[in-house]
């Protein structure tokens, strides 16, 4: 109760100042908000397995816990707002220097001799090269057999 | 010297001149500050030995000409996602904690160049993905403003640059900007925060959140050195294909800058709802102000309500795209694990990014699906360029303005407790409400501190102009400095506290 009314209090004591504001110097900064073009009533959205077990392999990177799922479909919800805005005949925008025409290097050697630089942050090099593990393993196969999930959430 | 961090670069490179102070002199001050502030954890890594050498060059240089270099002796510090040679970088991320670049970036050679000094490499989120500079693995940063057991965060993602020049370890600092990252701490630390137009400055070296946003900003006490600091290391880059052809005109600040005939535009849709009283108070208070001045129209840009939602979605499939580089095989954390190539990327990936990069990573890939490309990526490509066919029309139609005056952010500055008590997602929903347009539209935005609220934190305004409006921007925003008189941080209160 007494919460309820302080609020109220305080939503008065705002609009007070905000319209005592206004009047006294004609101000031409708005004395209410604008209200949003998002929508809200957005149904939930809901990630289902198959697609969390697809973005698992495509970001190759692991969910690890329920919390990281409910953090995408919030995401989702919150690009849901704005998918009701017309956008017909609107050409997309894919960069902001688009009246400009990107710029040709001539064919010529400009860099070079770095082999050591480039491998000098490699963790694992030999006979100057990169080294990689077996692949056409696709990740998934390994989990199961492994369950690295289960490893990582007893980690964190 | 105790009055260093409210010394501009003109007041040093006098007392160069009269020989009252040397470069080496001011490094170690600047030095000694940061070592006496490293509660407040600006700094990821210290550079002494780089600035003493940089230093002494400059000493030389002064004995031997009478014309100083733009930034001779002045001490600056890299947000730590530049690259520079045989200096760590991180990114404030496991992913990158051992990595030393074999090269630098194109700003951090110009700023050499210039004569500056390299004092460190400063705190960010984890690759500048956040609002608050509380993400990263090296600590929060802190807000030198008000500081007790119950600290404010420093805004970010670049908060480390904005800690160190409020706090004086600095006298400039280089940050990024993709939606506020450099605004919006400089806003909350009470310094100005510059965002040039997208492409003025290269990016070469900076490593990358969201390309087609990020800029390199700039952080100064005043609204003199952020343009000198600009005249250093705008220009086109042959290392950067988007860096604007046309070549840099220098910008003048002048004294006595006629602002009469201008027009000023206040956009309408800046008030939202979570803004706070003290914030529109202060929006109000300069708008008043100009209101003597010059002309000040009320102006509409429809869609700013829909950006930052906008700005989220591309943010993601940005983010997911760069962040494809980090494998564990070339560069970065390599996990301990050899069953197979796939394995090795997810558990060093895994390993590597905290959740707030992690998600990003899922909502760009989950965007990006087949089945979701045009109903997401298109759409907000398109939104994008409703956005900024907003600002071409307030700059360029009928009744059109010549700059933008708004908030940059909704309140001062949060406390850390309250802040995190949020999620990523809602705390740059909230920030960046008033910053990250800017960035859409590509177009050039400076936060300027204005007063003090009632709790004795700093407020900030944002100007934002057409694509290379810089002179006009930074005239007008030398304007409402004067104008205003914001205080200088009081500092040895914080020193005695120690």
């Amino acid at each position: 109760m007494s919460f309820r009314s302080s609020a109220l209090v305080r939503r008065r004591i705002y609009l007070h100042r905000i319209f005592y504001n206004c009047f006294r110097y004609y101000c031409k900064v708005p004395i209410t908000p604008v209200a949003t073009l998002e929508s809200d009533n957005i149904p939930k959205p809901n990630i289902d397995i198959n697609t969390v077990a697809l973005l698992e392999r495509l970001s190759l990177v692991r969910f690890d816990t329920e919390q990281g799922v409910k953090v995408l479909e919030d995401s989702i919800e919150f690009a849901n707002k704005i998918l009701h805005i017309n956008t017909d005949n609107v050409q997309p925008l894919y960069t902001v220097l688009e009246n400009q025409s990107l710029s040709l290097h001539i064919d010529a050697v400009t860099q070079g001799n770095c082999q050591k630089d480039i491998l000098k942050n490699a963790v694992i090099t030999e006979d100057d090269y990169f080294v990689a593990p077996p692949g056409n393993i696709p990740l998934h196969e390994i989990e199961e057999k492994e369950s690295d999930i289960q490893r990582n959430e007893n980690r964190n | 010297m105790n009055k260093l961090s409210s010394y501009s670069i003109r007041d040093i490179h006098k007392a160069y001149r009269d020989k009252t102070l040397n470069p080496r002199c001011l490094i170690d001050q600047c030095l000694d500050r940061a070592n006496k502030t490293k509660e407040l954890n600006a700094f990821i890594t210290l550079t002494p030995q780089v600035a003493h050498e940089q230093s002494l060059r400059c000493q030389e240089r002064l004995q031997s000409s009478k014309k100083l270099n733009l930034l001779e002796g002045i001490s600056v510090c890299l947000k730590d996602n530049f690259c520079t040679e045989n200096i760590r970088t991180t990114c404030a991320s496991n992913m990158l904690k051992n990595f030393t670049p074999t090269y630098n970036a194109t700003i951090y050679s110009k700023l050499m160049m210039a004569g500056a000094c390299l004092v460190g490499k400063t705190n960010l989120d984890e690759f500048a993905m956040g609002s608050g500079t509380v993400d990263s693995i090296y600590g929060p940063s802190r807000n030198p403003w008000c500081y007790n057991d119950n600290w404010r965060i420093a805004g970010g993602s670049s908060g480390g640059s904005a800690v160190a020049v409020s706090s004086g370890s600095s006298v400039v600092a280089i940050g990024s900007d993709t939606g506020g990252s450099t605004r919006n701490p400089a806003a909350l630390c009470g310094i100005v925060g510059l965002k040039p137009t997208y492409g003025l400055v290269s990016r070469y070296g900076l490593i990358p959140l969201v390309n087609s946003m990020d800029v390199p900003g700039v952080f100064a006490k005043n609204v003199d050195d952020a343009a000198i600091t600009l005249n250093c290391i705008a220009g086109p880059d042959d290392l950067d294909s988007t860096t604007i052809k046309s070549a840099f005109k220098p910008i003048s600040i002048k004294e006595d800058f006629d602002i009469s005939n201008l027009n000023i535009g206040i956009p309408k849709e800046y008030h939202c709802k979570d803004m706070s009283i003290e914030v529109i108070e202060c929006w109000q208070f300069v708008t008043d102000l100009l209101e003597k001045l010059c002309k000040v129209s009320c102006v509409s840009l429809p869609h700013t309500s829909v950006s930052i939602a906008v700005y989220s979605i591309l943010n993601q499939c940005e983010v997911a795209s760069n962040m494809s580089r980090y494998d564990g095989l070339e560069y970065g954390l390599r996990a301990k694990t050899n069953y197979s190539t796939e394995e090795l990327y997810a558990t060093t990936r895994s390993q590597g990014f905290n959740n707030v990069v992690r998600s990003r990573i899922f909502g760009g890939n989950y965007f990006l699906l087949r089945q979701n490309y045009e109903k997401y990526f298109l759409k907000a490509q398109k939104l994008r360029r409703l956005i900024s066919d907003d600002f071409e029309n307030v700059f360029n139609g009928d009744n059109k303005v010549d700059l933008l005056l708004t908030p940059t952010t909704l309140s001062d500055a949060p406390l850390y407790s309250d802040f995190t008590a949020k999620n990523n997602r809602d705390q740059c929903a909230l920030q960046d409400y008033c910053t990250q347009p800017a960035n859409m539209a590509g177009i050039p935005a400076i936060s300027i501190p204005v007063k003090l609220s009632k709790n004795k934190l700093p407020l900030s305004l944002q100007l934002m102009g057409p694509a290379l409006s810089e002179e006009l921007l930074l005239n007008v925003a030398k304007k409402i400095e004067a104008l205003v008189n914001f205080p200088v941080l009081e500092f040895n209160q914080y020193l005695n506290k120690n």
